[in-house]
């Protein structure tokens, strides 16, 4: 079943090594670097920081739902702007920044054996804007009227109209500037990734012998690229009918009894075009998890990936896929009622190659040697959410099924089960990881049991049970519940119940940010490859790896990235970059 | 070792809280159990796949955890097992996915037989029209919205003379009749969703969209507004109440037709 294949079959060098800048003074080398680890630190970092700002609007947000009529401040006004920051934060300027921008960063140079991203300055350039973005994201909270209130969706008429906050005021205008800004910089940063994935591997690193992690990120990248214009045109065009009083959303409006110098406009285009961009997003955020947590499964259960090659088709699958599948979130839209049959059966179909991803994680758990290492244990918690997730994507792709659900509680539990909760189990499992590549140290194991523990137990009971306040019929986006006849006393106390368990698990991550300042100093020193693992990340000469990755001599890659518990090897891994036989399949 | 033992909990715990919990759809008022019951088909099939991964999952950390000496198997690939699982998934989702269509072509192919009502939503309220002894709605536009026409109808159009006007108020349906939707709205995004009908549909301003149901039950029933619509939007409710035929004949009789709505406002607008 798996051929062999010769060991020596590595092409020889087709062009010299690309030139380093080399920095020179320490505003080079840790400001304004051009090194794509430094970037990558930049970029998790500026994410993480906006990301608590996101996590502390939720928990606005959750006293308002848990404990109505407690906290004056909460506004309907600042309850609708806490919601919509909060879900465009962690959607794009937390998951997207993180995976591209900070795990792409790191890991694409070294885990393929280049010494930096092909186009440092523009990768450089990229993280400068991104920066930018999020600083005139952050100053909307600081304008007249405050940021905006439109929902993450930013649906118009409304998101332009007097009726929400910061429609005619300064909210939504900075709003649009900041993607606007953010898709700029992340396209410098995504054509970095995807060229030094094409172009700047290092010999013998076939595409067909990378690891997962950077199969996901490269097709999430590819993905982005594609997906982004269409945002970014729905963007350009929402301000022009702001700002400029043109209507390409606006049809005629009578607002609060005036008619409005509107007309003509299509609302529903908007909806398409940001679709057409969301519903890829959800798999840009998916995809580099899916990939981060096959090589996660892998190195701590010592055994290959179960499947790889349909694990990479299915990754290339389910990205091509996801283009057509977009209007599934339209299906009450009231767009022409045919397009369900079609979109429907799209999205089932996707469910095919999600499903085997699934396998390929638990097979790869069958006859293996598990061992339990924080890594494994967020591994395995994001496989519980995501196949929870994933499968009530099954209720509501199945456009029939939608109908009753849409825009109720059970798309929130969903979306945060599936595209919330699970990629971030990843990004922890990854963090406990990498980190002792990034700083030596190890992250110290109490701390992170208890942040553990404490995420997935208490992720699992806020978005477990919502689903059933959606199955209700408790639509989404209502800071009042409490005036709804299908809302029950016991109802009322679930919803107390679920925020008293979104405070917990918000500390819980106050913890895990204290194990990571703590841990630089005070972790076990980690040496080179703590997890004994094959990639070539963890073969550098130094650690953390000096600028340049690898020493005078770039490695040469001879097998594939799951070379684990060979039989007849004289240890349980054979690194990426070590002569000899493979019997990786081909 | 506790990992095994949590994951198995969550299979039990997910799978009790499931049956016992008193949280559960509203009982239905309309026709639409067939979506009901493809939401039952989706939940079994579902829940048998999570149980069976999760519990499988328990097992393998169970059995497989690390001890001393033990060593992983090598198997990069396994074609046969490979190709059983898609082929097992594909029906799974075609079991699913069949039923579904079929409702679906239900839901969107509206009976002849099927009376209009128009529902307008505007910032934060909702209206009704319904058409008079003719059958037929008025043509309206929302450049004709006026304090005196707040639904736009175009005064020039005889179908809407004596088309029913309920502004702001309830709206009445006679029980077991099919009734098409008729969702229009005159500034923002609206969804018109009454839980109990299982039904919805956005009212998109410039187009009009439908959906169709038959009330099965009497009763008071709350409309619910489902698309973010501006900070109000919480506040969008509104009451159909069910009626039987001769209690709905009896509040018809009391509303009021355009033309009587715009007779005054006729003398008015002469001056």
């Amino acid at each position: 079943m798996v051929d062999v294949t010769p060991a020596d079959a590595v092409p020889p060098a087709e062009v010299a090594e690309m030139e380093l800048y080399h920095p020179h003074s320490w505003w080079t080398k840790y400001v304004f670097s051009q090194d794509a680890k430094v970037i990558a630190i930049q970029y998790s970092a500026t994410a993480t920081a906006i990301g608590m700002v996101a996590l502390v609007l939720s928990w606005m947000m959750r006293l308002q739902l848990g404990f109505p009529g407690t906290f004056d401040f909460i506004t309907p006004e600042a309850y609708y702007q806490f919601i919509t920051m909060h879900g465009m934060i962690m959607v794009i300027y937390l998951l997207t920044a993180l995976f591209l921008g900070g795990f792409g960063n790191y890991l694409i140079p070294l885990m393929v054996g280049a010494r930096d991203m092909v186009f440092p300055y523009v990768n450089m350039l990229s993280y400068w804007i991104y920066l930018l973005a999020v600083l005139v994201l952050v100053s909307s909270f600081f304008a007249p009227g405050g940021p905006t209130g439109a929902g993450w969706t930013l649906y118009p008429p409304q998101a332009i109209m007097t009726g929400t906050p910061g429609g005619q005021d300064w909210g939504i205008m900075l709003m649009l500037v900041s993607l606007i800004l953010f898709i700029i910089g992340f396209t410098m940063g995504g054509l970095n990734y995807v060229v030094t994935v094409l172009q700047g591997r290092t010999r013998g690193m076939t595409l067909m012998r990378m690891p997962l992690t950077v199969w996901g990120i490269f097709t999430a990248t590819v993905m982005a690229l594609l997906a982004f214009p269409a945002l970014f045109v729905a963007c350009v065009m929402m301000l022009f009918d702001r700002a400029l009083g043109t209507s390409f959303f606006m049809p005629a409006i009578v607002e609060m009894g005036e008619q409005l110098q509107h007309g003509g406009g299509s609302p529903i285009l908007f909806q398409h075009l940001f679709w057409f961009f969301g519903h890829p997003e959800v798999y840009i955020v998916a995809l580099p998890a899916f990939g981060i947590v096959s090589d996660l499964i892998s190195t701590h259960a010592r055994k290959n990936i179960f499947g790889y090659r349909m694990m990479v088709w299915a990754i290339v699958g389910i990205g091509a896929l996801s283009f057509i599948v977009w209007a599934h979130h339209m299906y009450v839209s009231g767009m022409h009622p045919y397009f369900g049959f079609f979109f429907a059966t799209t999205t089932l179909i996707i469910a095919i190659p999600t499903a085997i991803k699934v396998y390929n994680w638990v097979l790869t758990l069958w006859r293996g040697d598990i061992h339990l290492t924080i890594p494994m244990l967020f591994a395995l918690a994001f496989i519980v959410t995501f196949v929870n997730g994933g499968l009530t994507g099954l209720f509501l792709g199945n456009v029939v099924v939608d109908v009753p659900l849409s825009d109720t509680m059970f798309v929130v539990a969903h979306f945060h089960m599936v595209m919330g909760v699970a990629p971030i189990l990843v990004i922890f499992g990854a963090i406990y990881h990498w980190y002792p590549k990034v700083t030596g140290r190890m992250l110290n194991e109490a701390m992170g049991q208890f942040h553990f523990w404490v995420t997935f137990l208490g992720a699992y009971l806020i978005f477990f049970p919502m689903h059933y306040i959606g199955l209700m019929g408790v639509p989404r986006r209502y800071n009042e519940l409490t005036d709804m006849t299908v809302m029950t006393e016991s109802a009322h106390n679930l919803n107390s119940f679920i925020s008293i368990m979104a405070f917990l698990v918000g500390f819980a991550q106050v913890v895990f940010l204290f194990n990571l300042i703590w841990s630089i100093r005070h972790g076990r020193e980690a040496g080179g490859n703590p997890w004994r693992a094959t990639t070539l990340e963890w073969q550098t000469a130094e650690t953390p790896p000096a600028h340049g990755n690898f020493g005078k001599e770039l490695p040469i890659v001879y097998r594939w990235a799951y070379d684990y518990s060979v039989p007849g090897a004289k240890e349980d891994f054979i690194p990426q970059n070590m002569p000899g036989s493979s019997r990786e399949p081909a | 070792m506790a990992i095994a033992l949590v994951l198995v909990l969550v299979v039990v715990g997910s799978v009790l809280f499931h049956f016992l919990s008193p949280w559960w759809w509203t009982p239905i008022a309309s026709n639409w159990d067939y979506i009901d019951n493809t939401i039952i088909i989706t939940f079994w099939i579902t829940g048998v796949v999570f149980a069976a991964v999760v519990l499988f999952m328990a097992y393998c950390v169970f059995r497989f955890r690390h001890r001393e000496g033990n060593q992983a198997a090598y198997e990069p690939e396994n074609k046969r097992l490979e190709w059983w699982l898609t082929i097992v998934t594909a029906i799974g989702v075609t079991a699913m996915l069949v039923p579904g269509l079929f409702v679906w072509n239900q839901f969107v192919s509206v009976p002849s037989d099927a009376t209009v009502v128009e529902v307008v939503g505007q910032q934060w309220q909702w209206s009704f029209r319904l058409p008079g002894k003719d059958g037929k709605l008025g043509t309206s536009d929302t450049r004709n919205v006026s304090a005196e026409n707040p639904l736009g109808v175009i005064a020039g159009d005889p179908n809407g003379q004596d088309d029913v006007v309920v502004e702001a108020a309830d709206l009445h349906l006679p029980v077991g009749k099919p009734v098409k939707m008729l969702l229009r709205s005159i500034d923002v995004l609206h969804d018109f969703y009454v839980p109990e009908f299982r039904a919805k549909m956005d009212m998109i301003p410039g187009s009009v969209t439908y959906f169709w149901f038959t009330p099965t039950k009497t009763g008071t029933f709350q409309v619910l507004c489902a698309e973010l619509c501006g900070q109000g939007h919480p506040l969008m409710n509104g009451v159909v109440m069910v009626d039987t035929q001769e209690d709905y004949l009896a509040w018809l009789g009391e509303q009021q037709t355009f033309a009587q709505l715009s007779a005054p406002q006729q003398v008015g607008s002469a001056e």
